[in-house]
Parts: C-alpha cells; structure tokens; sequence
C-alpha cells in the first residue's frame, strides 16, 4: 500500500476546510492516493495573549508549516492567499492556485439579485445617504442594517455617495437634485478606480452621450472623476482588482457589444450581403425594443423602420415588404409572439422569407418582462394552427447574435421561409467583447436565392405558364416572383395551394402532398447547417451536457470547473432548433448520460425524447435569472456521479 | 423588373418621370401613380381577367364591382406586374383572384397592415387593398384606422354588405342595431359603425363612398382614388343576395332614391330629393339640416367642398348617413393633400444618405470604441 498524500494545515474551521476542499479535489483524480489531514499549530494559535501587531517577525500563520514541510513531515499544505508571505521559502513551491468558487464579489443590485446571493466576504459598497429613517421604515427594517452588524459578513464600506457627489458639483449651475441624479456616475468612477479600468471610454460615452446638453454632460464627468479619485484619495479599499485582458482571445479588433445590437448589426448586415433592402416592422416590446430603436438610426443604409399600430401590423408589414422583395424583419418578445403567430403562419404558406426576432422574457402572459427565459422554444417550433414548420436559430452569446441575423437571412432567403430567433433578455442586454469580422469572411448571400425572371419553367400546356409553386429540386424553395416582373403575375394567400400552380385547391392527396412539402423543405436545411460540433477534449466522458441559446456561457462555465477538478465532460451547443443537425441522434446515442439544462420546464428535452427516443436529463430552474456555474457544476458531477 | 437593391425609390423614380404624362398621350399620370411605371402596351379589360373561375353567389354585388375595376384599370396604364391587390378574408377577398396582376389573398383583418409594407418599400406599385365590413371594421379595424393615419399610399376598397357571409350570416359592424341573425336570434345589441365617419375620425385624407350598382358613378370614385396620393378610403354599398338581399334598397330603389341619395360633386351646390328640391345647411350646432332649397335662402346652402381643410365638415356630411338611409351621401366627402407615409420614408433615407452618405458596413460594425489583441 502507497503512502498516504499528508496535507499540513491549522487547525481553523477556514484552514480546515480549504484542506478538506483539496482533498476532495485530490481523491477526484483517477488512481488517487490516500490523503491524511495534519494538524499543525502555527504561532499565531499559540500566542493568543498578545496581538499581532506586537509579535516580532512575519508569517505567524504559516512558518510552521512551511517547516514542516521542508522536514517532509507533510507534502503538501493549503493556505490563503492573504496568509502567504511575498517571498516563498526556499526549496517550496506554490504548486496549484485553485479556482475561485464564485468569481463574482460585488452586489450592484437594481432588483431581482439578492445579497444572499453575494459571497462572504465580498465588498458591499452602501450609499449611507439613502439609509434614512423614512426609507428603512419603508422597506420594513427595524433597524439600519448597516449599523446593526447584519453585514458582518461582507466588507462593508458605507459612503454617502449622494452627498459627496452634490458637494463634486458644487461649481455646477444645477440644482440639488439634479446633482444627485449624477451620483451613478460617481459609483461608477468609484467602481472604475476599484476594478482599474481606463476611463477614456466612459468619458468619451458620456461626451457623446451628452452632445447637445454640454452641462449635463460636464457635470457627469465631474461626478465620475470625483468617484474615481475618492477611491485612489481615500482608503476605504483594502485592495484594488486589476481585470487582467483575456489572454485566450484571438488576434482581431475587438470592440463591446450587446446581444440586441449585435442583431441589429447582423440584420444590416444580411441586408447588405443580399443586396434586398431591410425593413422592420416591429411594435414596442421589452427586451426587445432596443432592436427598433437601434435600426431606426441606420437610414442611410436604406433601413426602413416602421413602428406600427400593433404586434400583428408589425409582422404584417414586413411580410408584405418581403412580398414585394425586401429582407422583411419583424421583432418582439414571447406576448408579441403569440399575436403574430397567424401571420407566420401565413408566411409559411406563402412561402415567403421573414425574420422573427424573439426575444424571450419570462411569461406567461405578461410574466417579468425584464427577466430573461428560454420558455418560447416550443411556441417558436409549433405554436401556429395545422402543420406549420418554420426554421428556428438560437444564438449562444451576445456577440453571437450578429452571426445568427445573418444565418438566419442565408436560411429566410435561400429557402423562402419563416425563420425565428430566439434570443432571450440576458443576451439582448448583456455585452461582451466581439472580435470584428472583416467583411470579406461574411457569407455572399447574393448567391444563395435570386428573384425568379421569365418563365423560368413551361408548364404542361402549350403556353408556358409561370408556376409560382414549382419548387427548387435542391432546396425545395419556390421561386421568389416579385411585384415588378413582367409575366409573372399570380395569386397566392393563405387558402391550400395547388403543388406546382399555386391555385387554390382543395384536394386531398395534394393538401397531403403539401404539408409533407412544406415540412420536407425545412428538415432538408439540415443539410445545409453542418453538424453538431462536440467538445469532448480527453474523449473519455460519459456525459454529455447539451443546450441551446444564452445558456452557453453558463454551461461553459460549469464544464470548465468539472474538468480543472479532473472530471470528464462533453459539452455541445445546438444553434439550430429547427431543423436539428443531422448527426444529433448518434452524438446523443454516443454518451451514457444526456444532461439538458435549460431555463424552462424542459423544452427542448420534451422535442429530443420525442425525435431520438433518448432519455434525456433535464435540469431546469425558472427564475428568471441565468444559471449559475457554481449551481450547474454541482448538477453536472452528480449525473457524473451517477454514470 | 425593377431593381430591388435597397435604392428602389430612386430607380423607380426615374421610371416615374418617364410617366407623369401617360405614354399613350392621355391626361396627367393619377397622383398616386407618379412613381410607377407607364406601360407603353395598349390595354383593354380582357387584360385584366385571371384565368380562374369567379366564384362569388349568382347575384352578388361583387361581379359589379369586379367587372367595373377590370374596366378602369386599364384607364391607369400601369403594366400588370406593378398592379397589386392585397386582400383579407371574406367573400370581397377572393377578388385578387380574378385580376391578371400580382395579388396577396392573406389573413383576415390584415391587408392594410401588410400592404403598408409594401408600399413602404415598393413606390413603383400600384396598390389596391380589397376588403369587407368584417374584415376592414371588427377584426382589422386597427390596422385599417392606422394604415389612413398614416396616409400609406393604398387604394382600400371597403365592401360593405352589412353581414357577415363567409361564415354564413352573422351581423357585422355595420348591421343596423336589431339585426337577426343566427348569432343574434333575440337582434343585435351593438350600435353599428359609420364606415365613413369612422375613417374620417382616423384622419383619412380620402374618403368616399358609392354603390355596387352605379358602375358610372363608381368608376368616377375609383378614378379620383387613384388621383389621389396617399391612403384612400372608399365604401361601397354591396347588395349580398343570400344573407342581406335587398340591404340597400332605400338607396337603389329608383321609387326612392332620389330622396335619399346625396350625390357630391365639389364645388356644386348639394341638391337632391324630387327635382333637386332639397338641400342642406349648417344648424347652430355644426350638424348639417336638410333643407327645403326653394324656400331657403340661397346664401346659406351648402355647396360641395371636397378639399376643406377641417374634417368637420365632411364628418357632418357623413353623419346623415343613419342606418335607415334617411339621407346617405355619395361621392368624394373628403380629399385634402398631404405627404403620403411612404414618401416620408423614403425621403427621410434620402436625406440621411445626402448628410452622412451610403452606409459603411465596416465601419458600422467597428463603432467607436475598440481594442486590439495581437
């Protein structure tokens, strides 16, 4: 039997459990050792008499066990990293800095996310100001919590914000309350100073943002510089966080982006790649008005952008704009779903292209339209009367949704139908860094569909007739005869069509005929969209974990912290929701365990155990908020666990 | 074909300078037409028929109605392909089937709404919606109020039979209050809508009304509607011989309609009943009073202004008109000019194009604030 792995550690309830911590890190570890905990007592414990500060020498906490160490008594310790010395003993090393179990260690809470949900330990920056009797017994506090020790737990650093920022504007011709209205901007150059971000991007925001109000503008800049330099003047702050740029980044100009500007740019985009002039027709709706309004600013591109009466109008707009040969866009959220789902419906029939952006927000009804949720994935797939097969594309990320809006366009244009992106609220307003694409790797979509000319195919009679349903062999698309072309005049509408002419009729075998078509020419996108792509890095997972949508970043997350503990994983990621990629039943079939997370009550596991007859995991959490890492890894290990 | 590149209102704007005067040497290109193009083929009715059989009830005041459009459209020498009709549902939405252009049959209520999209985009189309009590009033009664707020450059030919027939013979909007149906056994509860009024409240520019049997007088509307730029409104009284037959006979009769009939001519003093005996002036109150225009002072009677500015005056015209056809004016109640929706649109594009140029994709997409990573 192999000696045991010897962790030294004090004996602390914190040092305890970080030894602990590693232990179970260690035994995860395929053919790990046994691990023995050792006790060592450290100067610190033992010279409770006298405080610290009045010890001679340094590292009270540690020079015992360091050693221990060097004498081999134990191989290896644990310690924080406020605990170690600058200068590492000789002849040890730092072998391993873990990962930290939850990254995030400040609370700007406007609602929803509780303090609860704030780490021990993390800063907690109040604004005193607002802790006023009248305000405390409006909340239903008994006592002021910043005063009564509730927050012990927390490095509390209570500032009155608003008073220091009217005092920062005191030059300024402007009244109190406006004064204190800019106290957001004295919290973010305080932020700014704390996490050391440049501020000449915050200052140029703000000069653009306040062109033409050039005192508003000043005095916010005042109040940010007034924030920054009380958090460099003062020291509230024991520490100051320098964000380190990502060093996994590809080469590239990078700029921030949000999910709903990153569509916006993307329907652009499709627009100009396609060469069809871009029209929107959209009706105001949280999460996703943002889209509208983003539009609307680009009129030299020939975007056209109507706000209308309705969510029905909206939709309706753009499919008679999409008649008549435009990129027809229309964009809501999950309660403007539902009213356009007779037009899409329409659209399906007429087989025209048409983009529907939604972006999901918690229902049903009017649920909390700022919270986010991927609850429309079925609505999206069948939420129309009779068979109705629409294409469905979800992005994974902010900067994802660019390259979504144009996916979506090669797919609404190239196979004349109704595609739906589902974005959700956390994508439409969170941002990361995008890496800019050089237009030359964009896709051509000028070759992937043309306007029908001519009688382009002689019908059976002697005259040649046009036949406005007489599909692609290929994609199965019928041809696209816009307003406009001379010869190829025809009727069509929501009535059955005939295959081929497109009259209306009424005949069984052809209505028969029809429904299978329609929904032939969506499932024959799979062969156009490439597979699913399975991330499987050591190739011995048993578990795969798929997703769709905003859930990426999560997942990811998760999955990195089950394989830096040793674990295997398979991660994969579906953009496509309709049609699935081709080879998604043999990757499912290739894993023992199928774990599905998704923010509803399991969509998408409801349509892959209904195609694939595989028995899905489902984890499912509606909160309205995006999972956790933290909370998906613990998920992820037990069905490991469990394999 | 037109080229469709995001540019649409300048190519086509030069096709509309070609036709502001009629290549076939007739009179001035109708206002709303003066972005599309003028066919140089000489075009009769037989040009207009669809090869589909129509399929409306024998009897039915739809065959007036389509045979009269066949008739004019020629009149407008626009090439079929930049004819479109838009239609609803209904027994009026079958017409753009048995019209040899362009048409959309789509969803009920929704013409308006998805016309608007295509006259948004597409100034070198002539557009038509066609469309019903039901379809126009109850289901699409939003769209429809919106689509003449916005003076969207469409032609809406609103049928209006008083009854639902499709689905075969419920009261509609414009039922008279009572009305028995088969979903109102005990008689309708609802005060019916005044099609006219109604579209007038929504800020139309045009608005008129004629009837199914009056081809002459019909045409005379039609050809003022497309002379007009921007969203027009014309109701015409449809005789249904299945489920309404006869719904409009105080005004069809020929025993009776003379008294009821007010026919509009703009700029003519408005007469009507036996010998044009009759006429109409202001009361204390803004209503309009049928007067006795023998007796009355000449001064104080009514002469036509189709073009005032105030829609007042025309909402008055158009409050005679009781569901008992008491008195019902026909003709042009209102034809004022103002920039049509898609104009705007279009101009605004323009204007933003001359200040800041073409758009640049890359530099869209490379905003202001960026980073380099090597």
């Amino acid at each position: 039997m192999t000696r045991p792995l010897r962790i030294g550690t004090r004996a602390s309830a914190l040092a305890l459990w970080q030894a602990h911590h590693v232990e179970g890190l260690i035994k995860a570890l395929p053919g790990a050792p046994r691990v023995e905990i050792v006790h060592i007592k450290t100067e610190g414990d033992l010279r409770t008499d006298v405080p610290l500060w009045a010890l001679k020498g340094k590292a009270f906490f540690t020079k015992e066990i360091d050693r221990a160490l060097l004498a081999s008594d134990v191989d290896l310790a644990v310690h924080s990293l406020k605990d170690l010395s600058t200068l590492i003993e000789p002849g040890l090393e730092l072998a391993a800095t873990l990962t930290r179990e939850d990254p995030r260690d400040a609370l700007l809470s406007r609602n929803g996310e509780r303090l609860a949900d704030l780490p021990r330990g993390a800063d907690l920056i109040a604004n005193t100001d607002e802790f006023t009797k009248r305000n405390l017994t409006k909340v239903g506090y008994a006592s002021n919590p910043l005063e009564d020790g509730s927050l012990s737990a927390y490095q509390l650093h209570a500032l009155p914000i608003t008073s220091m920022t009217v005092k920062a504007l005191e030059g300024f011709e402007m009244s109190r309350k406006d004064a204190e209205r800019a106290k957001n901007m004295f919290s973010l150059g305080l932020l700014s100073w704390l996490y050391n971000r440049p501020s000449e991007g915050t200052v140029k925001f703000l000069e653009t943002k306040f062109a033409s109000k050039p005192d508003i503008m000043k005095a916010n800049i005042a109040a940010f510089r007034a924030g920054w330099n009380f958090g460099e003047t003062t020291e509230v702050f024991s520490v100051q966080y320098e964000v380190k740029p990502a060093d996994d980044l590809a080469p590239g100009t990078y700029r921030n982006i949000t999910g709903n500007s990153a569509l916006s740019y993307g329907l652009i985009a499709a627009s100009q790649l396609s060469g069809l002039p871009l029209f929107l027709g959209s009706y105001p709706i949280t999460p996703a008005s943002d889209i509208l309004h983003e539009l609307s600013k680009h009129k030299r591109f020939g975007v056209r952008t109507m706000q209308a009466e309705d969510e029905i109008s909206g939709v309706g707009a753009a499919l008679g704009a999409a008649f008549g040969g435009s990129l027809g866009v229309t964009t809501t959220s999950g309660p403007g779903m539902c009213l356009k789902a007779e037009t899409v419906g329409l659209a399906v029939s007429v087989e025209l292209p048409l983009i529907i952006c939604d972006i999901q927000r918690a229902g049903p009804s009017t649920g909390m339209p700022t919270k986010t949720e991927q609850t429309d994935l079925l609505m999206a797939l069948y939420g129309r009367n009779g068979e109705s097969p629409v294409a469905v594309i979800a992005p994974s990320t902010p900067a994802d949704c660019f390259r979504t809006a144009v996916e979506a366009a090669r797919i609404a244009l190239k196979y004349r139908t109704p595609v739906v992106i589902l974005s959700d609220g956390y994508l439409a307003n969170g941002s990361e860094p995008w890496r800019i694409p050089e237009l030359s790797s964009l896709p051509d979509l000028r070759g992937e569909f043309s306007f029908a000319q001519g009688h382009e195919w002689p019908g059976a009679g002697e005259q040649p007739e046009f036949l406005p349903f007489k599909r692609d062999p290929q994609t199965l698309a019928r041809p696209w005869a816009i307003p406009g072309t001379p010869g190829l005049e025809h009727r069509i509408g929501g009535i059955e069509k005939a295959d081929g002419a497109g009259t209306i009729s009424y005949d069984p075998d052809n209505h028969d005929l029809m429904v299978r078509l329609r929904q032939a020419k969506i499932d024959g996108i799979a062969a156009d969209i490439g597979p699913l792509e399975v991330d499987d890095p050591d190739g011995r997972a048993k578990v795969l974990v798929l997703g769709w949508g905003s859930t990426f970043g999560s997942i990811g997350a998760a999955v990195r912290r089950i394989r830096l503990a040793g674990g295997s994983v398979a991660q994969a990621h579906l953009r496509h929701l309709s049609p699935l990629p081709a080879n998604l039943g043999e990757v499912l079939r290739s894993y023992d365990k199928v774990l599905v997370p998704e923010i509803n009550l399991g969509q998408l596991a409801l349509v892959l155990r209904g195609r694939f007859l595989v028995d899905v995991i489902s984890y499912n959490r509606v909160r309205g908020l995006p999972f956790r890492a933290a909370e998906l890894a613990g998920v992820i290990q037990e069905v490991i666990a469990n394999a | 074909m037109p080229e469709i590149n995001g540019s649409a209102h300048e190519v086509n704007g030069t096709n509309g300078a070609n036709g502001v005067n009629g290549a076939n040497g007739a009179g001035p290109r109708p206002r709303s037409l003066t972005l599309v193009p003028v066919t140089s083929v000489k075009q009769t009715t037989k040009d207009f028929k669809s090869d589909q059989e129509v399929r409306w009830c024998p009897g039915c005041g739809d065959y007036a109605i389509l045979a009269a459009f066949q008739a004019f459209l020629p009149e407008l020498q626009v090439p079929r392909e930049n004819l479109v009709i838009v239609s609803g549902i209904g027994c009026s939405s079958r017409l753009p089937y048995y019209v040899d252009s362009y048409g959309l049959h789509s969803i009920h209520g929704r013409a308006p709404a998805i016309a608007t999209g295509l006259a948004a985009t597409r100034p070198d189309l002539s557009i038509w919606v066609i469309t019903g009590d039901g379809d126009a009033l109850s289901i699409g009664g939003n769209h429809l109020i919106h689509a003449l707020r916005r003076n969207v450059n469409i032609k809406i030919l609103l049928f209006n039979n008083r009854i639902y027939v499709l689905t075969k013979g419920q009261y509609s909007p414009t039922s008279e209050q009572g009305k028995v149906t088969k979903s109102t056994p005990f008689g309708s509860l609802d005060t019916p809508f005044n099609p006219v009024s109604l579209a007038l409240g929504a800020e139309a520019s045009f608005v008129a009304r004629t009837i199914d049997s009056d081809r002459k007088h019909l045409t005379s509307v039609l050809r003022a509607a497309a002379d007009h730029k921007g969203a027009a409104l014309i109701e015409i009284y449809q005789n249904c011989p299945i489920f309404n037959d006869d719904a409009f006979l105080p005004v069809t009769d020929p025993s009776t309609r003379d008294d009821r009939l007010i026919r509009l001519e703009h700029g003519q003093p408005v007469r009507f009943g036996p010998a044009g005996s009759r006429g109409l002036r202001f009361s204390r109150y803004g209503s309009l009073e049928d007067v006795d225009a023998t007796t009355a002072d000449e001064s104080s009677l009514l002469v036509h202004d189709a073009h005032a500015a105030d829609p007042s005056y025309a909402f008055a015209l158009s409050r005679l008109d009781t569901s008992d056809f008491a008195h019902s004016p026909i003709g042009i109640l209102r034809s004022v000019e103002r920039p049509s929706y898609d104009d705007l649109m279009n101009e605004q594009i323009a204007v933003a194009r001359e200040r800041q140029g073409e758009g640049d994709l890359a530099a869209l997409l490379a905003g202001g604030d960026t980073w380099h990573v090597s």
